[in-house]
């Protein structure tokens, strides 16, 4: 994987990991891979994979079982959150471009309605 | 837990100072990469730690002990030189390196020989650049050393490759030793780093966190690499 070097590696992994479990690729409550393997599947550093499932941990989005490893968070609300989260930055982003451009809001809806993407 | 200690380290060669006073504390169950470009020192600092050079001034302990015998059975040490014997084969090579070094594992070695894609029957001489620089990490990093340092493993490895390189290094890494990478290949390297030492003409610019060093700058390892030695 290819990061973008100017912001924290961990963070861009746990981007990753919250898509992931937004679109189902981890399923909620299944248990995640060990912070070995974590490091190796992204080739990065094992401090950095720890501080990966630590971070998660503090936003709820797994907790570790004592013995047994990580696991992700089985909460559909959680899910939910996290998945409004990410489309309210996107969102955001988005109408600060637009904004840039010179559209309004409106324009930006009929764009979208318009729009072939779609 | 601190593994590496220098004080006030120099080393001169005629009149041009290699190392100029380096002062480190390198702790246990950390990456770290020595950075810096062609002749600021990388490999005069890790060959006085491995032992093969001495300094001129100043001292070096690794485990609370000074440079010697015992600090080279826990310092493992990879030259930017070819230095496996050109007649041996791949299996002789681990043979060789196990009754060189008491903390050899022959089983890790088959794996890595392995997973690097040689073969065992292969002859040393007969290998590509990148083939051999391969069997070099493959050997070093089969110890199970406290201290790895590794100088220029990137050298001669082609782009997939490399990935295959880095990811065996963090494979080797845990908590209980410490990798020392010098490397001026920095925006490969930067992602399996804990730790990152700057020098300079044989000092030391900048050390500390690779994350931290991050968020305070605001930019990545290679920018900060790119304006601390375009300004010389």
């Amino acid at each position: 994987m290819n990061f973008d070097t100017s912001m924290p590696i961990y963070l861009q992994i746990i981007h990753l990991l919250k898509k992931k479990l937004i679109k189902g690729e981890i399923e909620p409550g299944s248990k995640m891979p060990s912070t070995r393997n974590l490091a190796h599947h992204y080739t990065i550093n094992p401090n950095t994979a720890g501080r990966i499932y630590k971070e998660m941990e503090r936003e709820g989005l797994c907790f570790t079982k004592r013995g047994l490893g990580t696991f992700a968070t089985d909460s559909k609300d959680k899910i939910e959150a996290i998945k409004q989260e990410i489309a309210a930055e996107l969102i955001h982003n988005f109408t600060l471009g637009m904004n840039e451009l010179g559209y309004s809001k409106s324009d930006m809806i009929t764009i979208i309605k318009e729009s072939e993407e779609l | 837990m601190q593994l590496l200690e220098t004080n006030h380290l120099t080393k001169g060669f005629l009149s041009k100072k290699a190392v100029n006073g380096i002062t480190l504390q390198i702790e246990k169950g950390k990456v770290y990469g020595l950075l810096g470009p062609n002749g600021s020192g990388k490999t005069t600092l890790m060959k006085m730690v491995a032992g093969l050079l001495h300094p001129s001034s100043g001292d070096i302990q690794i485990d609370g002990k000074p440079i010697g015998a015992e600090t080279k059975k826990i310092t493992a040490y990879m030259s930017t030189e070819n230095f496996i014997y050109g007649y041996m084969s791949i299996k002789t090579v681990g043979k060789f390196f196990k009754d060189f070094y008491e903390d050899f594992r022959p089983q890790e070695f088959e794996k890595l020989i392995d997973y690097m894609e040689l073969e065992m029957n292969m002859k040393v001489a007969s290998l590509s650049t990148g083939m051999a620089s391969k069997l070099k990490i493959a050997a070093t990093l089969s110890r199970n050393s406290k201290l790895f340092m590794l100088d220029e493993p990137l050298n001669g490895i082609d782009l997939v490759a490399r990935e295959k390189i880095l990811n065996a290094i963090v494979e080797k890494a845990n908590w209980d030793n410490t990798i020392i990478i010098s490397s001026h290949l920095v925006d490969q390297m930067e992602k399996i780093l804990d730790d990152v030492i700057f020098i300079k003409d044989g000092e030391v610019v900048l050390k500390g966190s690779a994350e931290v060093v991050r968020e305070q700058r605001g930019k990545s390892i290679v920018d900060l690499y790119k304006e601390v030695y375009t300004s010389c």
